[in-house]
């Protein structure tokens, strides 16, 4: 029994490490769907804190159980598939959406060797799945066979593909700073205090950097459809985008991909800007808060970011949308490259 | 001049820093919020909520037929049938309100001569079905028994101004 076990857990083994990669992401999977809930429930509860509400608060103390308590009702309610839809892309489109969503997680590191593959090119794979993320919508509404989800998975479309680029721009500026694709070392290269985080570092390339720190976070904003850029599911001129035929379940799977999109986003710009892991400070009482700890720190301050910007910004028009986009985001970030490219050769004297 | 300055405000998110420096002030404000089904809201002694027929003190009904409620009632949500009782006095036989047609304007109260129905300070009256909705006369009455303190306190909180 113990040799079954000693040869199950054995990583160099290919027995072994099946077993471990698929120990290590069902913790990542559970960890991320419960505190997902507690993030969905903080997003309404910081909402409605800015309206002078006091948000959901009947379900468990202090409504912490109002998400599992919405869980419940999303699958007990009835499917219901028009009779127009696509039945199986219907069906497929949301399941599409959040397998992309928990994919993208594969990469990032929220400790110190807690990630489940250390990807040498993770970058490039998170931009690969986040482009993949349009798919789950455009599908879903085109499978809808309906007008309105049709024009929010158009819209959706553009905007993501749109926003995309820039958000491209801006990860080449901090892959040429640190060096590497590999998440796990630009985090490592941020290492040694807050002043060395790409976001706030104590340098002249933080003029660059921080303003692109923003430009990344307004990206995402775009990315996830959020609020200010929800024209995908602006409700008061397309109902619910490409979501308004889901209902029950397949609309749970839609949210779920939504808010772990979210997630990563702000996972994203803590690895890439403020230096993920590390703590902010390398000395005492600092040093003892475990490494996974600062990470979700960092990843809640963001998220709470995401929030306050839904509560306080009021929603673009389309074409505004789109002249951020192409017409400053673009060439800001395209500036921002070429600045930091001369900044890492004539400066840091880095081997062209 | 005015080109310049919305430029470096738009740049440095100016308007966007103190929206946020708003909305964390509003952010710990006290709450509006009415916490419901925990805390109700005062209402008016003239509140127009689920009806009830009265009885007098000796537990004889008020309701003396005359059809008044039913002839005022702009919905016409009201149905009453009546006949002499034993005892020669006029009586309904029937009284059914269809609370779903009802738009509680209060024609009824007014119209009442013996102040027999009243709309009552109960609003929580919500059911499951559509058919639990269609009142009869002894569900009136019922309603009545339950209400009575309420209402006979708030009709006489509104006596002077009738």
């Amino acid at each position: 029994m113990a040799d079954f076990f000693a040869q199950a857990f054995d990583t160099s083994t290919p027995l072994g490490w099946s077993v471990v990669t698929l120990l290590k992401v069902l913790g990542f999977v559970v960890v991320l769907l419960v505190s997902l809930a507690f993030i969905l429930l903080a997003d309404r509860k910081i909402w409605a804190a800015v309206q002078m509400r006091k948000g959901p608060n009947v379900v468990g103390a202090f409504g912490l159980l109002q998400s599992f308590a919405d869980f419940l009702k999303f699958v007990f309610k009835e499917i219901v598939i028009p009779a127009g839809a696509d039945k199986i892309v219907f069906v497929l489109a949301p399941f599409l959406s959040l397998v992309l969503a928990f994919v993208a997680w594969a990469v990032i590191p929220v400790a110190p060797g807690w990630v489940i593959s250390d990807l040498n090119v993770g970058i490039l794979y998170l931009l690969a799945m986040s482009s993949l993320g349009v798919y789950g919508i455009i599908l879903g509404g085109w499978a809808s066979n309906s007008k309105y989800p049709f024009l929010g998975a158009l819209r959706s479309t553009a905007q993501m593909v749109s926003y995309e680029v820039s958000i491209g721009f801006v990860i080449v500026t901090v892959l040429m700073l640190a060096g590497t694709m590999n998440l796990s070392e630009i985090v490592e290269a941020q290492a040694g205090g807050f002043w060395h985080w790409y976001g706030i570092a104590l340098s002249p390339i933080t003029l660059v950097m921080l303003p692109m720190m923003v430009v990344f976070f307004i990206s995402a904003l775009a990315e996830t459809n959020r609020p200010p850029f929800d024209l995908p599911e602006a409700e008061s001129e397309l109902v619910a985008g490409y979501q308004v035929e889901y209902s029950s379940t397949l609309y749970l799977l839609y949210m779920i991909g939504e808010y772990l999109n979210i997630v990563l986003m702000c996972s994203m710009v803590t690895i890439l800007f403020l230096g993920g892991w590390n703590a902010p400070i390398e000395v005492a009482p600092f040093n003892w808060i475990p490494p996974f700890f600062w990470f979700a720190i960092k990843v809640l301050m963001v998220f709470f970011m995401f929030s306050m910007v839904k509560a306080i910004v009021p929603r673009y028009r389309y074409d505004q949308l789109m002249r951020l986009g192409w017409k400053v985001f673009l060439p800001l970030s395209m500036g921002a490259v070429i600045l930091v490219a001369a900044w890492v050769v004539f400066v840091q004297g880095a081997a062209v | 001049m005015n080109a310049i300055t919305r430029f470096i405000r738009s740049a440095l998110l100016l308007d966007f820093a103190k929206a946020f420096i708003l909305a964390m002030r509003y952010f710990f404000r006290r709450k509006a919020t009415l916490n419901y089904p925990f805390e109700k809201g005062p209402l008016s002694p003239r509140f127009r909520g689920q009806h009830a027929l009265r009885r007098y003190d000796s537990g004889e009904e008020r309701c003396i037929a005359c059809k008044l409620c039913e002839a005022i009632c702009p919905a016409q949500a009201i149905t009453i049938e009546a006949e002499p009782r034993q005892d020669a006095s006029r009586r309904t036989t029937r009284y059914d309100i269809d609370m779903t047609k009802c738009i509680y304007c209060g024609f009824c109260q007014e119209a009442c001569p013996v102040d027999a129905i009243v709309e009552g300070p109960n609003f929580e009256f919500a059911t499951e079905t559509r058919e639990e909705l269609f009142y009869d006369k002894s569900k009136l009455l019922d309603n009545g028994d339950r209400w009575e303190g309420e209402i006979a306190q708030n009709l006489k909180l509104d006596e002077p101004y009738r």
